[in-house]
């Protein structure tokens, strides 16, 4: 068979490919968009998202309900106590009351819940802080590392081997006193503030290699894709190129271990409490609150649960958040 | 063949916006004329010479201390020139060199060896900051228009971000002109604020070549523009590079491995093998009278529908084995190892690249058309070897004749082996 005329002329050139939509208002749906649309049609990730919001909120409504009087994590109940008993609460399920909804502390009579509202303002903020440090420092130098390559990706290479090989725990331990004696003399701040900022320092400065590795080999896929090319064809700047062309693909990975950081140091902060490394009572965090349970987790079990089973929601609620936007920004992913 | 009747995109232009910037849209009746083969001004100054350029990538042996341990020699002496508004098609299979020597001419490498001459100034040399007004006469379009457009980037932006870079125009004035643009290359101009996501392959590659005109280049790097797309849309691709070429005289240099694609679009064709040009000439000598072995034998790989549909089937020239490592290439010349009639002479000396022609040159012992290469070398004369390749005292090699990156009025005459002037 031999092809119609017609059939070649089809051939030739229809100079708009397709447009019936011209006449309605033509937005573009940019990918972040698409992807907030995926995501809100996520129920699970939907509803770790409003769990995760109400802490946040929770959290930054803490310190302002502690200033006008509504909680008090400070204040000493003596009186709901059973001295007899070694200073278990009085009552049922660790003296949870009408005025005391999760109880008393054992010991000091203090109100649990008001602390553990506190406690998670303190947590998270340790947390948060110590993800953006690493985050930050792991987008810069993995952006350097993969765009530039060469000498300097070898050096920054090597510092990712040697911190990441870095006995961290231990030197949490072995150098906290020291240093948060330097800090405190350094920026005139209390021994509290000072070990909340030693803690920031040290797991953000321990936590950035792994983002820095995942952000070098996102711009190594990334600097091999054409539009670089382009861009520097253009005559584009380093600047351009770094800040307009690459960080804009990088907010998905960014994004990611941004919310997988945050609840892995939340129960880090909790972990660390117990080797008495980080803020200390009676200024109240997750950790603290769970590390001063522990000794009570026979005579009050109640004391010991609701901390316990608050890091555990947060840490879930953030995890499933972070698949989640994981899903919603690469489609293409398998759960 | 032809299209007289205006399109979609030419009649919603409004005729004030064409004002602004008169140059850029092309006469609606004009564009989408009959797309007949262009044809060559041989005349014409060359806009482009390049002149023996090398380009030797580092390999790197493994481990902490990486030492040097060769080079990929991916172009290795390559000469040609491109003419104002004219087209030259480089072919070849992959790995030929073809893309590292468009990537070399747009300076997006620096050439190991060799000069480009831009307008008569060597830019090879260049550093981003000299590069950086050559930008806007030297503009490149990719092949894969699905990697060469920023997927965060909205089709406005990306199209006027050469005009905020070089600032040619004042920012409020950057939207109109992309409008143009998207006009200019047959696309809805209210989809500025669209993602490239949204449009099709042969739609995002218009916009590709949309970025490219923003600046008015003369010369256009067209690497394999249209091999990543479908052959009913490639036609449309290279109709509409044919239209701007026609409309604003972009000279092209067109790299593409698809034959049918070139003799179509390019007036002049350069087939390159393994690093180097092996022959170079107009498009009749190349697709009617090839004189290299490789040339005939890409040529004859080319299925032909007219042949196919009489039932008949051309003789077809198989090459035996593999190209061979362009990290240690065979001595001589670099075809040798799978040319069926390469001679001891191929092994020991390098056929120079020589004139042959009014507008052809082949580098070949035994150039000549299929089925009637000489016995003996027809390069003996101009290199001053004798037929096995060996020195002769006393004859000197003829570089009037070779070593030229264009064309000279005389050249060699196959049939007698002398010089001869047109």
């Amino acid at each position: 068979m031999t092809l119609q005329t017609s059939q070649l002329e089809s051939l030739e050139p229809t100079p708009v490919e397709s447009d019936e939509s011209s006449t309605k208002a033509v937005a573009g749906l940019s990918p972040s968009r698409l992807a907030l649309r995926r995501f809100r049609r996520d129920r699970l990730s939907m509803v770790a998202f409003v769990v995760v919001a109400s802490y946040v909120v929770l959290a930054l409504l803490a310190p302002i309900l502690v200033k006008i009087g509504f909680i008090d994590p400070f204040k000493f109940h003596q009186n709901l106590l059973d001295a007899n008993l070694g200073g278990i609460p009085k009552g049922k399920f660790g003296g949870v009351s009408g005025s005391h909804l999760l109880g008393v502390e054992p010991g000091t009579g203090r109100d649990v819940l008001a602390r553990m509202w506190y406690g998670v303002t303190f947590s998270l903020t340790i947390a948060l802080a110590a993800t953006l440090v690493s985050s930050v420092l792991g987008v810069v130098l993995g952006i350097i590392a993969g765009f530039r390559g060469g000498l300097i990706d070898a050096t920054i290479g090597r510092v990712i081997d040697l911190t990441l090989s870095f006995p961290q725990t231990l030197m949490l331990l072995a150098l906290s006193t020291v240093f948060v004696l330097a800090i405190q003399n350094a920026l005139n701040v209390n021994v509290n503030l000072a070990n909340g900022i030693y803690e920031v320092l040290v797991l953000g400065l321990f936590g950035w290699p792994t983002v820095a590795r995942l952000i070098r080999g996102q711009v190594l896929s990334i600097r091999e894709r054409e539009f670089i090319d382009a861009a520097v064809l253009l005559g584009a700047s380093q600047r351009r190129i770094y800040f307009k062309e690459i960080l804009p693909n990088l907010w998905a990975p960014i994004l990611v271990s941004f919310t997988l950081t945050m609840p892995a140091y939340v129960s880090t902060e909790a972990a660390l409490s117990f080797l008495n490394v980080g803020i200390k009572p009676p200024t109240p965090t997750l950790g603290n609150i769970l590390d001063g349970s522990i000794n009570y987790a026979q005579s009050d079990f109640l004391f010991f649960f609701f901390p316990a089973l608050l890091i555990a929601i947060i840490v879930v609620s953030f995890n499933l958040l972070g698949d989640g936007i994981r899903d919603a920004l690469d489609p293409k992913s398998d759960r | 063949m032809s299209h007289a009747e205006p399109t979609p995109a030419a009649e919603s232009a409004p005729g004030e916006q064409s004002s602004a910037a008169e140059e850029i849209i092309p006469d609606p009746g004009h564009v989408f004329e009959a797309h007949g083969q262009s044809e060559a001004d041989f005349s014409a100054k060359p806009i482009l010479t390049v002149d023996n350029l090398k380009m030797y990538f580092p390999v790197k042996s493994a481990g902490i201390i990486r030492r040097t341990i060769g080079h990929v020699q991916a172009v290795d002496g390559v000469s040609f020139e491109v003419r104002k508004g004219d087209s030259l098609g480089l072919v070849g299979e992959s790995g030929c060199g073809k893309s590292t020597t468009g990537r070399l001419i747009t300076r997006l490498y620096k050439p190991t060896a060799g000069s480009i001459a831009f307008e008569g100034t060597d830019i090879s040399g260049y550093g981003s900051r000299q590069l950086l007004p050559l930008r806007r006469d030297i503009q490149m379009i990719f092949q894969d228009p699905a990697t060469s457009l920023n997927p965060r980037h909205t089709v406005g932006s990306i199209i006027g971000a050469p005009l905020r870079i070089h600032q040619v125009v004042p920012s409020d004035k950057v939207l109109p002109r992309v409008q143009e643009l998207l006009e200019v290359v047959g696309l809805n101009p209210e989809h500025y604020n669209r993602y490239p996501h949204e449009f099709s392959g042969g739609q995002r590659q218009r916009i590709g070549i949309a970025r490219a005109l923003t600046l008015q280049p003369k010369l256009l790097v067209a690497d394999e523009p249209v091999s990543a797309l479908d052959v009913s849309i490639q036609a449309q691709v290279i109709n509409l590079l044919q239209d701007l070429q026609n409309e604003f005289g972009i000279a092209f240099l067109f790299i593409a491995h698809d034959l049918a694609v070139v003799r179509h679009f390019c007036p002049e064709v350069a087939v390159m093998y393994l690093g180097k040009i092996v022959e170079i000439a107009d498009r009749d000598t190349i697709y009617g009278a090839p004189h290299h072995p490789y040339t005939q034998a890409l040529l004859s790989a080319v299925p032909d529908v007219r042949q196919a549909s009489i039932g008949g089937r051309r003789e077809r020239i198989r090459l035996e084995g593999d190209v061979p490592s362009p990290i240690n290439p065979p001595s001589g010349c670099r075809f040798r190892t799978r040319c069926p009639i390469a001679r001891d002479i191929c092994a020991r000396v390098e056929p120079p690249l020589m004139q042959v022609g009014k507008r052809h040159k082949v580098a070949c012992h035994f150039a000549g058309e299929l089925g009637q290469h000489p016995a003996t070398p027809v390069t003996t004369g101009v290199l001053g070897v004798d037929d096995e390749g060996h020195d002769v005292a006393g004859a000197q090699r003829r570089s009037d004749l070779l070593d030229h990156p264009g064309y000279q009025d005389t050249w060699l005459d196959l049939k007698t082996g002398q010089p001869v002037g047109s």
